[in-house]
Order: structure tokens, then C-alpha cells, then sequence
């Protein structure tokens, strides 16, 4: 790369290297500053976190399914202590489920959805050359993948990874006599979490301060896609509640190992009385779910970004209502921080408070509701081109309401007394914020993949991968609804102990092989991802005919993103087959004065001098004026 | 382009080749490591004058050698000991190679499900071939062909959720035996009929759309960027179903949890305190009240540290079971000795957690008993059960007591049969630690004076 390409911008960099930018392996793939990489490290790492956590849901779907059958294979992958004679053990099965929702939720659809796509579209779509703090930026990554590898490294202590549920509630948590995952398992817990906290505190101060400061000319708040809203709005979501969640940690980790009684008092724990006196357990649930509600914004807002990007764009149609999409992200964000409560209803918190959070939960349903018929309303009348991203992103809307309808019985806390801690909370949140928020993010990764690695996936593997996915999921969450209404809790080793679940064995079993068949689909994309990135086919500069900025860079990647100068943004970002224009998309960095005949009066935003001139062009081009000429 | 496909294909094809020499190079390695060990297992078990085994149970224990290589568990153990009495123990848990064999063959079916996959990717690339030589379209049929499974999976989607409904549903739903969840389950059946509706109005929508306006060459997307009239409509309508759940919501909420002090009095007061993985029922005895507790009075023989100087607990009763009389207000009064649990009973609709150090409370009628229960399930087996509904470790998924609704006779006679927790043993106890008590403050007061 010749610094003449980013000269002027990046000059202060070069100056010592005279002319020539050298990048190492290690400065380019390892300790990458630049944006484009390290989205491309987030997703990997995701990528990887998924699978793993996705295996681990197998082997847990294994033993529910077949509770009292022996798959010897087991003990050979775990080990005699895990799974002995082949049959997973039921500690180690609370922690499969633990470790499952914990990479699921935080490492993958956290880090791996926010991290990826963050990185990627902020600068691209705003017109920045790279992050406000690249140095930051590097570090978000590392503290990330370092959290990864302690969580992971859990799985080789001899007390096995923690196992209190991925709301490490105390004093299951904190007292390692309870359960054994509660020993040095969940310490690398916390030590991971803490990493994990440190890594988005960074990344989204960065966020934030550059969709703040970074703005190419012409990007006024009210012109920058949705994505980069929802990015904005989560990083703000995730700046103000993750340090809730790290004094929760810290005082559990004090708990634990320095014999406080913050969570803990009045413990006989098998026969042994504890002498911690005076602290609640149900303190720690406030503190948890002030982060974790938020949490499950900050998971599903990036995807409803990505979605509403992608369905515009592949609709061929502006964003139906795009003011009033910025708006209910905005009226969720606000909202996502009174409802924690709605976790507790039955936790022996103050029933009154209980009706409290109850308003405030089903309020948030509003905003969600209205997203989702401005979904429905852009696909109508649309020229709907199914790319896989489009594929998925259809998946997320369907998601997202038949998830978010069982909002309605969960956020009642009168319905939720029957179904709170049921598998109907299972199927509930694997909908709405597990596979809606997997499909956004898929739904990114097929449609970002030209811009991230300069080719294009399979589309026929990627409709492959959809359907099964699709299907399967439903296939694997829809039932469970019906098992929480007949009364089985979550997060049991087996229905064997209860009469009445044993009609649900069989449906297990069809979970089972649901889920399998899931998993199994992945390979699908997984080959599709990798094998691309050596030989798919040669991405155009701007394959989905897309408006947004980060389609007018070069294929190859370059330090900085534009060659020559950042392109000045003129229009919003969904002038998608706007009558009069000879194309059916227009970029934003095309000015109205190159679509003089698309032009509409709202465009100009009541600038007299452009509307006169818009007005004199229509008076000169006007059919009757053209036959004078004639 | 033909020629990139070509390459493509072969790379394709010489990965899965590398692939399946790799899974039978390493089944091979496998056999290599499993005579290996078998060889140094023979030896060890001649030296241990074992010579009468058998070569296939050599076999299965050079398997088990071979394994504890590989299984960090198995390994310390083969490493502290290493004698022939060690793979003589260990052989107990031996490994069937059957058991790598199924999982070779497993991933070489997942591997061929790859392979045939792929091979009808190639066949859909050559009728592409032939379609762009005839001039048609490659792009747009496949991606269309999408928009009309998104029509079949809407007839089978909504056929699916109707049987789901039925079928499942009808297993799932009982109606509730409480006087409350009586109330719990109309608004449940309400927000089903809410829920249901949108879910369906709202996917044929979303799958028709998909179908109806497929991308067409000619056509142009009609440009529609917002509505202010439709999108106060649709922020209005679910506000205001959203503002009818929730009062009635709200007010079902209040009445089950907002117990006047009266109805409080009213009722049976029970305790349940639940430990690792068991529940403790205690009735309250002829005063009606329950004694207080005191963790640190937890001894072997007093399990829930019931404080012996409250007089109201000298006549307390160990419940074997939940007995509770029909058409009677009951308070649960709820506890844990170690960690969270909760009590949850699926047919009363009654569910709070026990949390330690502190009391929580439910309080309910329940209208039928388990007679009539049985009856009316057509189930002579039946039971109402409660079980806890709270991870607390290994035994979580066994921590249940039965619960039994019966008429007052039953009830009271059933009460007069339970123990009481004040038992000979607990008051020698208990005055022991009086009388050291005393003689500890006799000891305080001598030294004060």
C-alpha cells in the first residue's frame, strides 16, 4: 500500500517509515489496530464460541433426551468424572447448561454480534477512516478474546466449569460445597467476566465517541442507517450497564474468597453452618438483571439494526418509518432499564413492586411492536430479492415476534407465577433473543461478507443453511412452550422423577434430533465461510446495490478505506427505487444535483435556494417543455 | 467462469479426499495406539502371573491403555498407580472399540451428508450451465424459488402450530385447582387468543409479502418511506391491548399477593423450608403459630434450627407430605436452610422462591381435592406434586414433595397421626443448652460482681 493513498490523514503515522507502510504478520493479523480486522477477529472468535457452545447444547439435549441410555463416546471425549459409563453426570449437565448460556449469551451474541459488525459499519458507513482509539480497539479485542480462553480453560480444572445457571445466582455461586462447579470453575467465571466487562467498556466508549465525533461531511445524526442507531444506542445501553454488572461480580467474588456476607446469611450448607450474616441473595438478582435485562437489548437492538439495513436494502424499498424505528430503538433503550424487575417476580421481592415492573415491561412491547410492522410495511410492495442475508433476515422478524409474543405471559407477572423458571422461559428468550439474534447476526455476516473478506459466499448453500436453521429452530423452541404450561422446569437433568413429564419424553427426543439436525446444518455455513474466504468468487465493489458509504470503498482492503478523499453524504440512506431515477437505488454520496429528476420537495429539508433550483430544472425538463423543443 | 467453477470443484473434491484420508489415517492410528498399548498391557498382565486372559480381553484393556491418554480424567489415576492392578480396575470401565467404531461411522455419515450435499450443488451448477447457454436467468429463478417455499412453510407453519395446539397444548393445559388461578388462567387463555391472532395475522403477512412481491425483472419496488396516519395506528392499537393486559394483569396480581391482614389470620399456616435436595414440611400444632427459627441453632437433631425457647414451637408437626384441606384458605410460609429454591406447584399455580435468611409467603385455596382430581383426570394415579423450581445443584431435578388436597375431616385426622418436632431427644438437648446457658450467665454475673 503506497502512503500516497492516505496521505494527508495518516501522515503523523508514516513519518517515520518514509514513505512506506510495512505491516508485519503481526501487526496485520495479530495486533491489528485497524477496524476491518478487528471486526474480522470478533467474528472468528464468535464463530468459534458458537460452535462450541452449540456442541455443548447437543451433549445436554443428549442427556434429556435419552436420560437413561449410555453413549460411551461421552466418557472417551469427558472423561470418567463427567460421564461416567457414558452417562453425563448432573453437575456436569448444570454446567454444559451454564457454559452454554453464558458463551451464547456474552461471547457470541455480544461480543461476536456488537464486536463484528461495530467494528465493521461504524467507520464504513459513517465515512471514518478507522475507530476514534484503534489502541482501545486492539485492547477490546484481546481482554475479549482472553475472557474466551479463561472461560473456556474452566472445562480443565478438576472441580469442573461453574454451574450455577448463567445468572450465577448465590449462594449456589458462592459456596463451593453446594455444587463442586462452584470452586475454582467459578472463579475463572468471574475472572472472565470481568475481562469480558473491561473489553465492551472499551469497545464502546469507541462506539460511541466515534459515531459522535467521526462523521464524514454531510452525515447529520438524522441521515446515518439504522445499523449505526442500533450500534449507538447499544453501546450506550451496554456503557451504562455492564459496570453494574462488575460490582455484582466483584462483591460475589469477595463473598467467595474474602468472607464477606453481601449475597449470603443464614447458610446451613450440608449440616455446616456458614457465619456469614446479613446479606441477601436477592441483592445480587438486582444487580444481575440491572445489566441483564439491558443485556438482552444489547444482544437483539445490533441485530434489528443489521435487519433493518438488510430488508431495505434487499426489498429494494426505503425503511418504512424510518423516524419512528430510531425512535422505539430510542424508546427501547430508555425502557430496557426499568423492567429488570420482571426477572423476580416470585423471588419474595415486594409484590407491589412486582406490578410495577409489570407496567413498565409490557410498555416495552410497544416500541417492539411498532418495529415489527415497519418490517412487514417495507416488504410490501417491494421487489424482494432473496440473498441468503435477505433469507435471514426474513427469519428474524419471524422470530422476533413469535418471541417477543410470549412476552406478553412472562412480563404479566400474574401468568408468569405459573410459567416463570419453565421451559416456556426457554422457548420464550431462545426465540426472541437467542435465534432472532443469530439470524441478525447471520443475516450480517452473509451480506457484510463481500465488504469483510472481498468475495462472495455460495448463495445456494447459504438457502440450505437457512431452511434447516429455520425449520429446526422452530422445530427445537416451539414445543417447549407447551412443556412449561404443563409445569416442567428448566434445568433439569431428566423428566424421569416426575409422572407427569413423562409425555414429554418423546417430545424431547424430536428436540433432540431437531437440534441435532441444527448443528448439524452449521457445517453448511462454516465450510460456506471459510472456504469462501480462499474461493469464492470475486466480490464486486457493490453486489446488493446497497446505499450506505461502506459500499463505495475499494474491494481490497486499504489502511484508512478510501483511497482519496471520504465522500461527502447528501441523502438518508434508503432513497431505494425512487421514482424518476433510472436505477433503483441511490447512493449517499450521490448529490441531488446528479438526480435532478428523483428529487422530491421533503429532500431539501425547506432549503429555499435547492428548491428553487429544483423547481426551474422541473420547469425546463417538463414533458410539455421537452415537445417545445421538439 | 466455467473455469473458476471447474477449480472450485476440484479444491472441493481434493479437500474431501485430504479429509477422509485424514479420518482413516487416524482410525488407523488409532489401531496402531490400541496394539501398542495392547503389547504393553499383555506384558504387564504376564507379569502380574494373569496369563489365562484372554486375547480379546487384552484387547479391550490396551483400549482402556490407550485411553486414559487421551482422557484427562482416566489419566492420573493410570499415572499414580500403573500397575496391572490398576488396568485390571480399570478395565471395569472399559471402552468396547465398537464404541470409536460407531463414532467413526457417525462422522463418516455426517462427512458423506457433506459430500451428497455437495454433489447436488454441483448438479444445480450445471443446470445453471445449461440455462445461462440457452439465455436464461441464473440468479433470480433460485432466489424465487425461495419465495415459494416461503409459502409452504407458511401453510405447514400455521398447520404445525395448530396441531402443536391441539395436540400438545392439550397435554400441557390443566385447568388450575386454585381459587387464583382460576384468574391466572383466564388471562392466560386471553393472551393466548391476543397472541395467537397476531402470530398468525402477522406471518401470513410476513411470508405472503415475501411470496407476492418476489423480486421481478421489470418491476420497481413502490417507493413508500413512511405513513404517519398507519404508524399511529400501529403504536396505538397494541398500547391500548397492552394497556388492557396490564391493569387486568396488574389487579389479578394485586389480589393474589396483596392478602389482607384478616384473610392472613384466616389461614392454615404452613412452613416448607427447603434444603439440598429435599423439602421439610412443619404444620403449626394445635396454637396455629409456627416457632421461629434460628440457623444457628441447627444441630444434627434439630435439622431446621427451630428455636426451643418460642413457646409455639413445642407443638409444631413434621408433615411427611403436603396435606391440605379442600376450599380452605393455606399459607405457605417459605424458606431454604442453604440455598435458593423455589416452591412451585404447577396445578395450583402457585409458585415463590425460598430464599435464605429470609420469609416469603403464598397464600391460596385450592377447590378440588386429589379425589376428585383423579376423577376428573380419568387417572387413578394422579398426584398434585410440588417440586422446586430453582437451580440448586446435582439433585435439582429430584427435590419434590407430594402434595395432597382433602376434605377437613381427612385433614384433621391425618394431622393428629403426624410427629411432633419436639421430640424426647430435642428437649434433653435443649435443656442441656439451657442449663449450660445458665451456668454461663451465673459465670458472666459472678464475674461482674
Amino acid at each position: 500500500m503506497s502512503s500516497i493513498a492516505s496521505a494527508g490523514t495518516h501522515g503523523l503515522e508514516h513519518h517515520a517509515e518514509h514513505g512506506h507502510h510495512h505491516e508485519s504478520f503481526w501487526t496485520k493479523y495479530v495486533f491489528s489496530q485497524d477496524h476491518k480486522m478487528i471486526a474480522k477477529q470478533f467474528l472468528i472468535t464468535g464463530i468459534i464460541m458458537a460452535v462450541f457452545a452449540l456442541i455443548l447444547s447437543i451433549l445436554f439435549r443428549l442427556q434429556l433426551a435419552w436420560p437413561d441410555k449410555e453413549f460411551p463416546i461421552l466418557e472417551v471425549l469427558l472423561g470418567s468424572k463427567w460421564a461416567e459409563g457414558g452417562r453425563i453426570n448432573p453437575e456436569f449437565f448444570l454446567a454444559l447448561v451454564t457454559i452454554h448460556g453464558t458463551i451464547m449469551v456474552f461471547f457470541v451474541l455480544t461480543a461476536g454480534l456488537s464486536g463484528t459488525f461495530s467494528n465493521l459499519l461504524i467507520p464504513y458507513q459513517l465515512g471514518a477512516r478507522d475507530m476514534a482509539s484503534p489502541f482501545m480497539n486492539m485492547l477490546s479485542y484481546w481482554f475479549f478474546l482472553g475472557a474466551c480462553v479463561v472461560m473456556v480453560s474452566s472445562f480443565f480444572v478438576e472441580s469442573g466449569p461453574a454451574s450455577a445457571g448463567w445468572t450465577v445466582y448465590p449462594p449456589l455461586s458462592a459456596v463451593p460445597k453446594a455444587i463442586s462447579g462452584s470452586g475454582l470453575g467459578m472463579t475463572l467465571w468471574l475472572v472472565s467476566m470481568v475481562m469480558f466487562i473491561i473489553s465492551q467498556v472499551l469497545g464502546g466508549t469507541n462506539y460511541i465517541s466515534t459515531i459522535l465525533n467521526l462523521r464524514t461531511k454531510g452525515m447529520d445524526l438524522w441521515k446515518m442507517p439504522l445499523t449505526i442507531w442500533a450500534f449507538f444506542l447499544t453501546a450506550i445501553v451496554g456503557l451504562l450497564s455492564f459496570p453494574v454488572l462488575v460490582s455484582a461480580v466483584v462483591l460475589l467474588f469477595f463473598d467467595r474468597s474474602v468472607g464477606t456476607s453481601f449475597y449470603l446469611s443464614d447458610l446451613v450448607i450440608q449440616g455446616q453452618i456458614l457465619p456469614n450474616e446479613g446479606g441477601s441473595p436477592i441483592l445480587f438478582q438486582h444487580l444481575f438483571w440491572f445489566l441483564g435485562h439491558p443485556e438482552v437489548y444489547i444482544v437483539l437492538m445490533p441485530a434489528l439494526g443489521l435487519t433493518s439495513e438488510i430488508i431495505s436494502t434487499n426489498s429494494r424499498k426505503p425503511i418504512f418509518g424510518y423516524h419512528a424505528m430510531v425512535y422505539s430503538l430510542v424508546g427501547i433503550t430508555v425502557l430496557s432499564f426499568i423492567v429488570w424487575g420482571h426477572h423476580m417476580f416470585v423471588t419474595g421481592m415486594n409484590p407491589f413492586l412486582g406490578g410495577v415492573f409489570m407496567i413498565t415491561t409490557l410498555i416495552i412491547a410497544v416500541p417492539s411492536a411498532v418495529k415489527s410492522f415497519n418490517y412487514l410495511a417495507t416488504l410490501w410492495r417491494g421487489n424482494i430479492r432473496f440473498t441468503p442475508a435477505m433469507m435471514f433476515a426474513i427469519g428474524m422478524v419471524s422470530f422476533f415476534i413469535s418471541g417477543g409474543l410470549t412476552g406478553l405471559y412472562v412480563g404479566n407477572s400474574a401468568i408468569d407465577i405459573h410459567v416463570h423458571d419453565t421451559y416456556f422461559v426457554v422457548a420464550h428468550f431462545h426465540l426472541v433473543m437467542g435465534s432472532a439474534s443469530i439470524f441478525g447476526m447471520l443475516a450480517g455476516v452473509y451480506h457484510w461478507y463481500p465488504k469483510m473478506f472481498g468475495r462472495m459466499m455460495d448463495e445456494k448453500l447459504g438457502y440450505l443453511h437457512f431452511w434447516l436453521t429455520f425449520v429446526a429452530a422452530y422445530f427445537v423452541f416451539f414445543p417447549m412452550h407447551f412443556m412449561g404450561i404443563d409445569g416442567v422446569p428448566r434445568r433439569y437433568y431428566a423428566f424421569t422423577e416426575f409422572p407427569f413429564m413423562e409425555k414429554w419424553m418423546s417430545v424431547n427426543v424430536f428436540i433432540t434430533w431437531s437440534a441435532i439436525v441444527a448443528g448439524v446444518a452449521q457445517i453448511a455455513f462454516l465450510w460456506n465461510f471459510f472456504s469462501s474466504i480462499r474461493f469464492g468468487k470475486v466480490a464486486p465493489q457493490n453486489p446488493w446495490g446497497a446505499n450506505t458509504l461502506e459500499w463505495t470503498t475499494p474491494v481490497k482492503h486499504i489502511h484508512g478505506n478510501w483511497p482519496g478523499e471520504i465522500p461527502t453524504v447528501y441523502r438518508w440512506p434508503y432513497d431505494y427505487s425512487k421514482p424518476g431515477h433510472h436505477e433503483d437505488f441511490i447512493p449517499q454520496n450521490v448529490p441531488f444535483s446528479e438526480t435532478m429528476s428523483s428529487n422530491l420537495p421533503h429532500d431539501f429539508e425547506g432549503n429555499p435556494e435547492a428548491e428553487r433550483i429544483q423547481r426551474e430544472w422541473e420547469l425546463a425538463n417538463s414533458p410539455q417543455a421537452e415537445k417545445e423543443t421538439e | 467462469m466455467g473455469f473458476i467453477n471447474n477449480s472450485k470443484f476440484r479444491a472441493v473434491v481434493v479437500l474431501a479426499f485430504i479429509v477422509g484420508m485424514g479420518l482413516a489415517n487416524q482410525a488407523f492410528s488409532q489401531e496402531v495406539v490400541d496394539t501398542a498399548g495392547q503389547a504393553v498391557d499383555t506384558a504387564v498382565v504376564t507379569a502380574a502371573d494373569t496369563a489365562t486372559v484372554s486375547d480379546t480381553t487384552a484387547a479391550a484393556g490396551g483400549a482402556t491403555a490407550a485411553d486414559s491418554g487421551t482422557t484427562t480424567a482416566a489419566a492420573p489415576a493410570a499415572a499414580t498407580t500403573g500397575t496391572a492392578v490398576a488396568a485390571a480396575e480399570e478395565s471395569g470401565s472399559t471402552i468396547d472399540p465398537q464404541v470409536y467404531m460407531n463414532f467413526f461411522y457417525g462422522v463418516l455419515l455426517v462427512f458423506l451428508i457433506c459430500v451428497l450435499v455437495g454433489v447436488i450443488g454441483k448438479i444445480i451448477q450445471i443446470y445453471e450451465l445449461t440455462r445461462r447457454m440457452n439465455g436464461k436467468d441464473t440468479t433470480l429463478y433460485a432466489r424465487n424459488f425461495n419465495a415459494q417455499l416461503f409459502v409452504l412453510a407458511l401453510v405447514l407453519g400455521l398447520y404445525g402450530v395448530y396441531w402443536s395446539y391441539v395436540h400438545h397444548g392439550g397435554q400441557a393445559f390443566r385447568a388450575a385447582v386454585t381459587e387464583h388461578g382460576k384468574s391466572i388462567d383466564n388471562m392466560f387463555i386471553i393472551t393466548t387468543v391476543i397472541c395467537t391472532v397476531v402470530l398468525v395475522l402477522t406471518h401470513i403477512a410476513l411470508f405472503m409479502f415475501a411470496y407476492i412481491y418476489r423480486a421481478q425483472p421489470k418491476r420497481k419496488a413502490y417507493f413508500y418511506p413512511h405513513n404517519n396516519t398507519l404508524e399511529k395506528i400501529w403504536t396505538i392499537v397494541p398500547a391500548t391491548t397492552l394497556t388492557i393486559l396490564v391493569l387486568f394483569g396488574f389487579f389479578t396480581w394485586r389480589s393474589i399477593t396483596n392478602v389482607s391482614e384478616e384473610a392472613k389470620q384466616e389461614a392454615i399456616l404452613i412452613e416448607v423450608v427447603g434444603e439440598q435436595f429435599a423439602w421439610t414440611v412443619r404444620y403449626p400444632g394445635r396454637d396455629g403459630k409456627i416457632g421461629e427459627r434460628n440457623y444457628r441453632l441447627t444441630t444434627p437433631l434439630n435439622g431446621l434450627g427451630i428455636d426451643f425457647n418460642d413457646k409455639n414451637s413445642w407443638d409444631d408437626q413434621l408433615g411427611s407430605e403436603i396435606v391440605i384441606p379442600v376450599n380452605k384458605p393455606v399459607r405457605f410460609q417459605i424458606g431454604s436452610k442453604d440455598i435458593l429454591h423455589s416452591f412451585y406447584i404447577p396445578d395450583f399455580r402457585v409458585q415463590m422462591n425460598a430464599v435464605p435468611g429470609m420469609k416469603t409467603y403464598f397464600q391460596f385455596t385450592a377447590t378440588m381435592t386429589t379425589e376428585e382430581m383423579r376423577e376428573k383426570m380419568d387417572d387413578y394415579n394422579y398426584d398434585f406434586v410440588m417440586l422446586c423450581n430453582k437451580i440448586c445443584g446435582g439433585g435439582h431435578y429430584n427435590m419434590q414433595k407430594k402434595v395432597r388436597v382433602v376434605t377437613e375431616e381427612e385433614y384433621t385426622a391425618w394431622l393428629n397421626e403426624q410427629p411432633y418436632f419436639f421430640t424426647e431427644d430435642l428437649r434433653k438437648e435443649f435443656q442441656l443448652s439451657q442449663a449450660t446457658d445458665e451456668q454461663e450467665d451465673a459465670k458472666l454475673l459472678a464475674q461482674a460482681n
